[in-house]
């Protein structure tokens, strides 16, 4: 190994405290360290053209700089390296700035010896870093868009336009979703069926798009460029080609079932098409209602006699159909809330109780001049049915009723004035761009809004008025009086294929129930799975502008992976020492992404899916996973350099374990807001804290630590999932066994940081430090016992 | 929960005509004075069904109601003892080792529950309660409480359909659950919402249940002591709900409730002359009836309003008192 | 002349107080009033229960003037209602226990006649008694 140090003088800040040159010169007395030197400013063209003229010269195969946070210039030294044609992962950054010049510049003197032990440290690791190279992959331009409402439709036709290759699949019969059922949308009272009409024309028009109705999602399997897909055609009985829907044969077919289109308020036949303006525009078959269909070969048959093309097939079959995507964009939308859920609003039992999707269906009809039924006298609208309520289990609001209940009161109103029509509620959501302005629309045009909650509903079982019982909270008053039509504006809920959809792809869901994004402002379209993205309801409530701005975000997300033409992977996954391993299976059932597959004998892991999370490394009895770029031996190493001068003048040494996403970074934080923690701390950074065994642990007490912190960043803000727990139980397991050995289990300890509490942090350094201090290093007898047959102390061999 | 109904269905089903099941039985102060009929008519519909309700040894008031502050501990005492009396039962070997104590009365159901899930998710207060008590035996926490409605469910419609003698014949009946029976949802033996636990039992004698809005509806409860005029109120909803629903009687399984909505239809007649009175009955007096059982077996003597001209203009004339 | 809320430590304290004696987050009450559509005993309360709320959070000891929470039958409709999951019940219970543990009674057994008094059910007179001393 020739390994090259810089210790960088930070233009004086780092240099003003620490002493680099000594830093550089304890450097170059290390082992296998050809050069190293000081210098003003690593990170400036000269201070890298220093790196690479250097890397020539004395044919370095690697590389440390002793200078500012990897998390600040890590990128930078990486390329680098690249550009001097060594692999970027044969770096090591010593963070003596953040982590150590700026908290310490009132002990220069600590501060400089810290600065040599981390240094050492990186040179430890870096002598057992490997020559990583990133492999790339290929990616293509295809596309699985699962659902075909407004948000999958946006989707589609964004990728179809910019020329990628683009699957639509739909469950239902036709695409459109919920906004085909719609009369007008708010603030702007647009026709929903007009303007979506030509949007759903423009899918089967677009040459990139295979559009593959009444077709379900059965199985997705591989990841980012190469998700295999095989989708189950359901059999519609009617072909396609032939079919005209000229509805001869709905004339005949004897059976007639609530039509789910119009909310059941009007019949269907078991063929039927599945509304005016679907598309595809043809007939099809509801096998479960169908005569033929469910009681044999001689029954009925009528629409089959009847149809002038022969278009009728019974034999029709359902048909596989497999495929290979590069990207997968979920768009499965929203079903309302069912409302006989809410009893006391007796939805299903009264006559005069519709939901708000029943009431667009009867507004629609109505101004077509064919009312499904008489909308008279006073109507009333109770708004938050199936949101914000506990007691249905869904605390949530869903965005959209505020809105929607003001648009379909206002058209009542404006239809026929002599309407008397009430909306109750308990806040008014008009958030959204003319959103104020159309309710205050609402209210000119003498819609009465109430402001209470309702209660219970009542039915006369003569006249079958429904009563309403609330509260008008704004003068406390009580409210019990008879309404002819109740509308219940109910609540958004995660659609029937959801589920289905996100235990195929894996996909975590948000405790409201609807899949979830994988950061909440920076990344709402992407989920923690590379390649798939979201769009529409599917990630939560939301209305028809913000469910289109969401598919277009999706395809551009989408396309930026893709146009790159190929993609790295990352190379610091797991990896398995295949002569320690037995096949015991059990890293496979910890592994949370499902990245490693085991059958009999050594597991492979998928280095697409490995997160580096580090979670299988505790599982496993034999120690025979590990993750590159911080092995055991790697961090082992770099502990024992840590405490190559005893400790430094310091009673006791304390081991910091700071992860990526939180830790680290919180560290940095508190380096760079100046404040002072104790000298005595080593912070050796990891990609999560799942990393670090219990056996890790134990071996860095033996070799001479007296504390240990584990810091991670809380489950919500976390990339990784169960790492929380994962750091939990390692820890605790650590705790037993140095109970066990008459050590004060208090040496180690777990927190959760997030990188804003820079004085939590402080305080758990101190606190640990000042409590190592308290009882003192650990014997050295003891220690040695420690050592002695780990493996039996942590898995009772 | 469907596990224990089956288990619960099992055991009721090899007690048949030769072989009764025994449980341990809590009636209340209010069951051996006003409420005789409810008793009366209960225990003997349950031997009908194979079921002996044994009466708890020495046991005490339940208090009615407790203090909802956490800190009243003292409250959940005398709920507590007579867990402990049915503890004491079951060791003794007289129940055959069942753990459910059944109670009659809606309001003491809901007490002795409550009490026995605050000792049961709570170590402390438990010891707390069984140190006070020293001279009792220490409470294990080994008792459920269930209320007799839950053992007729248990049983089961067509068991109960086969007993009956004298079907009600379409007798409408409006079931009146009032709140200890449902709420909270914790403690309550169905939907609150929308209860059919009683509706249900109906059926299965040959009744016709009537739903009506106010059936959930508390009735006053305690509040008839100092403000009758209140519930007379109330009263009056609940009775002229069932009566627009179709119903020609009310039943219940709450002494108080029997009194408030029964005692207080003069009070009602006077303030609101649209009222017709209508017979407020236990539904184990109807179970009695449809069971065919003789007339000291429902005591329709002490129901308030007179049940005689409704039981008349059905086909069960002669059959009460 | 519209009354004048003020805000004040003496408020915080009443809050608090209440918080502590019925272990609910009776700030979470966002005022809907689902409760006063509930309670069956409505007709008679000067403040309706979602006021008695109210008052509670802007830490007004003058509720525990009103007639509410006596009026209440502990029927629980409320808290099965509660959307945000409120044990109203306790609220109103907790109300009264300010009161009834000053040794402050609220039912004067003397007071009722003597034939209802004979003809009233243990259940009805011991559940009274139990709810309205202290």
């Amino acid at each position: 190994m020739r390994v090259g140090v810089y210790v960088c003088h930070c233009g004086g800040n780092i240099s003003e405290v620490v002493d680099v040159e000594r830093v550089a010169k304890a450097a170059g007395e290390e082992a296998d360290v050809v050069m190293a030197r000081d210098y003003g400013h690593m990170c400036s063209d000269l201070g890298q053209k220093l790196i690479v003229d250097d890397v020539k010269e004395h044919q370095l195969d690697a590389v440390v700089v002793a200078a500012c946070s990897p998390q600040f210039q890590g990128g930078t030294f990486m390329s680098t390296l690249k550009t001097a044609g060594l692999s970027p992962y044969v770096l090591e950054m010593a963070n003596i700035r953040e982590q150590c010049a700026w908290p310490h510049a009132d002990a220069p003197s600590e501060a400089t010896e810290k600065a040599i032990d981390l240094t050492r440290m990186s040179i430890a690791k870096v002598r057992l870093d490997e020559p990583l190279v990133e492999r790339t992959m290929p990616i293509g331009k295809r596309v699985l868009v699962v659902g075909g409402g407004i948000a999958g439709i946006q989707a589609a036709l964004d990728l179809g336009d910019a020329g990628f290759e683009v699957h639509l699949v739909e469950r239902d019969p036709s695409i459109g979703g919920r906004m085909a059922q719609l009369s007008r949308t708010f603030p702007t009272e647009d026709c929903a069926a007009c303007i979506l009409s030509p949007k759903m024309a423009d899918v089967p028009a677009n040459p990139n798009i295979e559009m593959l109705t009444y077709t379900e999602v059965e199985s997705i399997e591989g990841t980012l460029g190469s998700f295999d897909v095989t989708v189950v055609k359901k059999p519609t009985y009617v072909d396609s080609a032939t079919c005209v829907a000229c509805g001869l044969c709905e004339e005949k077919c004897p059976v007639s079932v609530p039509d789910e289109f119009e909310e059941g308020l009007m019949t269907r036949k078991a063929i039927y098409v599945p509304f005016g303006f679907s598309v595809p525009n043809k007939n099809l078959i509801d096998a479960s209602v169908c005569l033929r269909l469910t009681r044999g070969r001689d029954v009925c048959g009528l629409c089959q006699k009847a149809c002038p093309h022969g278009a009728i097939d019974f034999d029709q079959k359902p048909e596989r159909e497999t495929f290979t995507v590069d990207t997968v964009i979920v768009a499965t939308g929203y079903q309302i809330f069912d409302a006989t859920e809410k009893a006391v609003y007796g939805y299903g039992r009264f006559e005069n109780v519709v939901t708000a999707l029943q009431m667009e269906r009867m507004i629609v009809h109505a101004a077509e001049g064919n009312p499904i039924r008489p909308i008279k006298g006073r109507v009333a609208f109770i708004q938050c049915v199936g949101s914000r309520d506990e007691q249905v289990g869904n605390e949530y609001c869903s965005r959209v009723c505020c809105m929607y209940a003001s648009k379909l009161s206002q058209l009542l109103k404006r239809s026929d004035p002599t309407r008397d029509v009430y909306v109750f509620y308990t806040d008014l959501r008009a958030f959204g761009k003319g959103f104020e302005e159309y309710y205050k629309r609402a209210q000119s045009e003498g819609v009465k809004y109430i402001r209470g909650r309702v209660a219970e509903l009542l039915e006369d079982p003569e006249t079958k008025k429904v009563t309403i019982k609330a509260e008008d909270t704004l003068t406390r008053q009580i409210i019990e009086s008879e309404f002819d039509l109740v509308v219940l504006s109910v609540g958004l809920c995660p659609s029937e294929g959801t589920e289905g959809i996100a235990d195929i792809l894996k996909l975590a869901k948000s405790p409201d129930g609807f899949l979830q994004e994988a950061h909440p402002k920076f990344r709402p379209v992407d989920t923690l799975t590379e390649g798939v993205f979201l769009a529409g309801a599917v990630q939560g409530p939301k209305d028809i502008p913000d469910t289109v701005a969401q598919g277009s975000a999706a395809s551009s997300r989408a396309i930026r992976l893709m146009n790159q033409g190929e993609y790295a992977l990352d190379p610091i996954a797991a990896f398995v020492h295949e002569d320690l391993c037995d096949g015991c299976g059990l890293c496979a059932d910890a592994c949370p992404t499902g990245a490693i597959s085991q059958a009999t004998g050594v597991p492979t892991i998928s280095e697409a899916l490995c997160t580096g999370c580090g979670i299988c490394l505790s599982a496993c009895p034999r120690d025979a996973l590990d993750l590159h770029c911080y092995t055991n031996d790697q961090l082992l190493a770099a502990v024992e350099a840590a405490l190559k001068e005893g400790r430094n003048g310091h009673g006791t040494i304390i081991l910091v374990f700071a992860d990526d996403t939180a830790t680290y970074r919180l560290a940095d934080n508190v380096g760079t807001g100046k404040m002072p923690y104790s000298t005595n701390t080593r912070i050796i950074r990891v990609p999560s804290g799942s990393r670090v065994t219990p056996k890790l642990m134990l071996r860095a007490f033996e070799l001479g630590v007296d504390g240990i912190l584990i810091g991670e960043s809380e489950s919500k803000s976390s990339p990784y999932a169960g790492s929380v727990e994962a750091i939990g139980r390692n820890v605790s397991t650590v705790r037993g066994v140095l109970e066990s050995e008459g050590i004060d289990p208090g040496r180690v300890r777990f927190t959760e940081f997030v990188t804003v509490m820079l004085g939590k942090f402080v305080g758990e350094l101190n606190g640990l430090s000042e409590f190592a201090e308290r009882l003192g290093p650990i014997p050295h007898d003891q220690r040695e016992t420690l050592g002695r047959n780990v493996n039996g102390k942590l898995f009772g061999a | 929960m469907t596990s224990e109904k089956h288990n619960a269905a099992q055991t009721l089903e090899k007690a048949g005509p030769s072989k009764k099941t025994r449980f341990p039985y809590y009636p209340g102060c209010t069951l051996k004075t006003t409420a005789q009929n409810l008793e009366a008519s209960a225990l003997a519909s349950a031997e009908v069904l194979g079921i002996e309700l044994v009466e708890l040894p020495r046991w005490n008031c339940c208090g009615v109601v407790s203090s909802l502050a956490d800190d009243d501990l003292i409250h959940h005492v005398a709920p507590v003892r007579n867990l402990i009396r049915a503890q004491e039962m079951r060791a003794a070997g007289v129940v055959d080792g069942e753990t459910r104590l059944v109670t009659l009365c809606s309001m003491c159901f809901n007490t002795l529950k409550r009490s026995n899930a605050r000792v049961k998710e709570s170590a402390d207060d438990l010891k707390t309660i069984n140190e006070f008590m020293y001279l009792e035996d220490d409470y294990d926490g080994g008792v459920d409480v269930v209320h007799f409605l839950e053992v007729l469910r248990d049983v089961g419609h067509e068991r109960i359909s086969e007993a009956v003698k004298a079907p009600l014949a379409g007798l409408k009946v409006a079931p009146y659950y009032g709140c200890t029976l449902l709420r909270p949802k914790e403690i309550g033996i169905d939907d609150p919402e929308a209860p059919t636990i009683q509706d249900d039992l109906l059926r299965a004698l040959g009744a016709e249940p009537v739903d009506n809005p106010y059936k959930k509806v508390c009735c006053g409860s305690y509040q008839i002591v100092q403000n009758r005029d209140a519930v007379a109120d109330l009263a009056y909803d609940i009775l002229r709900h069932a009566r627009i629903a179709g119903a020609e009687a009310m039943t219940t399984c709450c002494p108080l409730c029997a009194f408030n909505l029964d005692r207080s239809q003069r009070e009602i007649g006077e303030k609101h002359p649209d009222h017709e009175p209508m017979p407020v009955l236990y539904i184990t007096q109807l179970m009695a009836l449809a069971f065919g059982l003789p007339p000291e077996c429902m005591r329709f003597d002490l129901n308030y309003t007179n049940p005689k001209a409704l039981l008349l203009s059905t086909s069960l004339a002669g059959e009460e008192a | 002349m519209a009354d004048k809320l003020v805000i004040s430590t003496e408020n915080e304290a009443f809050l608090a107080r209440i918080t502590e004696l019925s272990g609910e987050t009776i700030t979470v009450c966002d005022q809907c009033g689902t409760c006063s559509g509930s309670c069956p005993m409505i007709a008679e309360m000067d403040v309706t229960p979602s006021q008695m709320i109210r008052m509670v959070q802007l830490g007004q000891r003058e509720v525990l003037d009103s007639k509410t929470m006596w009026l209440c039958a502990s029927c629980f409709a409320c808290t099965v209602r509660c959307p945000r999951g409120l044990d109203v019940a306790k609220v109103a219970e907790a109300l009264r226990q300010v009161t009834l543990r000053k040794a402050i009674d609220r039912i004067n057994i003397r007071a009722i006649p003597a034939d209802e008094l004979a003809e009233l059910p243990q259940i009805a007179l011991v559940g009274a008694l139990r709810k309205l001393t202290g």
